[in-house]
């Protein structure tokens, strides 16, 4: 694991949201702005690691109860002020993911954190399904129930291409022990079974990425760099506001079917019987 | 929902928990209504686990039925806990997404078609990590599509569980249904152990698992519906009663500074007393549900 985590994302959403202060009645955990982003606003979204979180279980960048909460506050919030607008009109939501998990804490299980992880998967994608466009841009590192609560839900994903970006399910020590392989091992399959790789190339080739982003070293872009991105959020804003509500173009995707055949088989044959019975 | 009197028909009873997911799925449609789809013979088997010498298996642990319930169009899905731990691969996630997409299609079409998911499951199946993580999300975005239309109901009911991502997929259902052996949480008290110490959770502690991941415990504290006896009859008869009563006026997932409000109102400079925590919120004013 990298004790980067989180200094990205607030390196980038101080870049596209222009202030990074925590507001009044959130978690110092929680960055949380509506920004202009190019001729309209946009709200911006980031967790970022708290030292001095009362919940000892997150100070590291985890997604605990408070940010998951916080998240869907500040959702639900853009969600019912923009219900009268147009689709098009409504707000564009940009989650920047830069979290090293969810939370693993016994004060978390006893409130019931699988819960507040489903009220912030629910803003989401209640916003996406409402018609905001909602971007995830994956800064650092995007893992498992941190990512599910944060960011997963969102129309179309952008990630930088480079060594610092992980998407998994689970942080290598742990996939390595629970899947009694030595970390080695896990590398190695990594690059025959895709889904299993930490390479964000690899998981480009599942076909859930809108698109790969190029920085040189994304915590400190250059002003292209910064403009490409920029340039990046703007078409997936666009491509979403023209595409359906839901994630279908996960597995509808040209790359997606390549890899997710077996996702398209099931689909398929579902649908076949499902008419008759 | 009110309990089935325990008098000497317990006997009788025919226990949910030792059927297997297939005979549970059966058993909560009415008499003759119910067709299983995309079964063993399809052979839609995992592409992913016989690359690492693991043996897949023809349904991946994903069983659909569609019937009704009660009179009521409605499919049930559920996770077999006897196959790789009930987890959530490439296969048996879209299986599940794609039975959700086509009970929302229906619904929408002025035919509102209810879901039951049986959840067993540990969470993402490991060997196909990312397309499982994928596919969880994917579950979650078509039960809410769903739920405006229908309700989605979950059951928790054997020993294996509902953790990992899954548990997000109850959290956002219509109701939820447990049985005192059921437990439903985002992480296990093993995965807990591991990542942050013995000292935060001992694993070893069945009472403490129980206390705060048991069916008494998450219905006694609202977070989730019905607390159950592991009773075949009185599943089903429950899950009865909640695809009549339809689409709840507001879903507990959406109730977010109702259950903001209670976390800010913990102390967490030690650990959370279960017990204390579960009269508390089932005092506190105000519940929707």
């Amino acid at each position: 694991m990298s004790e980067q985590v989180g200094l990205r994302g607030r390196v980038w959403f101080k870049i596209l949201a222009g202030n990074d202060t925590p507001d009044n009645d959130d978690p110092k955990s929680v960055l949380s702005r509506t920004a202009d982003f190019g001729s309209e606003p946009a709200l911006f979204l980031c967790v970022v690691p708290d030292e001095d979180s009362r919940f000892p279980c997150v100070r590291d960048g985890q997604v605990g109860l408070e940010e998951a909460y916080a998240l869907a506050t500040h959702i639900r919030k853009v969600i019912g002020e923009d219900a009268d607008e147009p689709k098009p009109q409504k707000r564009p939501i940009i989650a920047i993911v830069d979290v090293k998990s969810q939370a693993y804490g016994r004060r978390e299980e006893t409130a019931g954190i699988f819960f507040a992880a489903a009220t912030a998967a629910d803003a989401y994608a209640s916003a996406r399904m409402a018609g905001h466009p909602v971007i995830s841009l994956v800064a650092g590192h995007a893992f498992s129930g941190g990512f599910l609560t944060h960011g997963y839900q969102a129309n179309r994903i952008l990630a930088f291409d480079d060594a610092g970006i992980t998407i998994h399910a689970m942080h290598k020590e742990a996939a390595a022990r629970i899947t009694l392989r030595s970390v080695a091992e896990l590398d190695k399959l990594g690059h025959e079974i895709a889904p299993m790789s930490y390479d964000v190339r690899d998981y480009a080739r599942l076909g859930l990425l809108f698109r790969l982003l190029h920085a040189q070293d994304p915590q400190n872009p250059t002003a292209d760099e910064v403009a490409e991105v920029r340039a990046a959020i703007a078409a997936a804003i666009v491509d979403a506001r023209s595409g359906t509500a839901d994630l279908s173009n996960r597995w509808k995707s040209d790359v997606a079917r390549r890899t997710r055949k077996g996702t398209l088989a099931v689909r398929a044959a579902l649908e076949a019987q499902w008419m008759n019975a | 929902m009110n309990m089935t009197n325990l008098s000497p028909e317990f006997l009788n009873r025919r226990s949910f928990i030792e059927l297997d997911a297939r005979a549970r799925a059966q058993c909560l449609f009415d008499q003759g209504t119910s067709t299983e789809l995309v079964g063993p013979f399809d052979r839609i088997e995992s592409p992913w686990l016989p690359r690492q010498g693991i043996a897949p298996q023809s349904d991946d642990g994903c069983i659909i039925f569609k019937g009704k319930i009660g009179g009521s169009p409605a499919v049930a899905i559920a996770f077999e806990g006897a196959f790789q731990g009930g987890s959530v691969g490439e296969v048996s996630g879209a299986k599940m997404t794609a039975a959700l997409d086509l009970a929302a299609r229906d619904s929408e079409a002025g035919k509102p078609t209810s879901a039951v998911l049986l959840l067993e499951t540990g969470g993402v199946r490991l060997q196909e990590a990312n397309l499982g993580l994928a596919a969880v999300a994917e579950i979650v975005s078509s039960a809410l599509a769903l739920r405006r239309h229908a309700p989605v109901i979950t059951i928790v009911a054997g020993t294996v569980g509902c953790f990992g991502g899954m548990s997000l997929a109850a959290g956002v259902s219509s109701y939820t249904i447990m049985t005192r052996e059921g437990r439903l949480g985002l992480n296990g008290a093993e995965v807990i152990e591991q990542e942050s110490g013995v000292d935060e959770f001992d694993a070893s502690d069945r009472a403490l698992i129980w206390a705060i991941h048991g069916g008494e415990q998450r219905v006694g504290m609202g977070l989730a519906d019905s607390l159950v006896e592991d009773d075949a009859d009185e599943i089903a008869a429950t899950v009865r009663g909640y695809v009549r009563a339809g689409v709840p006026a507001k879903h507990r997932s959406e109730q977010v500074e109702f259950y903001r409000k209670r976390i800010a109102a913990i102390d967490t400079s030690s650990q959370i007393d279960p017990a204390t925590l579960r009269q508390k919120w089932s005092n506190s004013k105000g519940r929707v549900r």
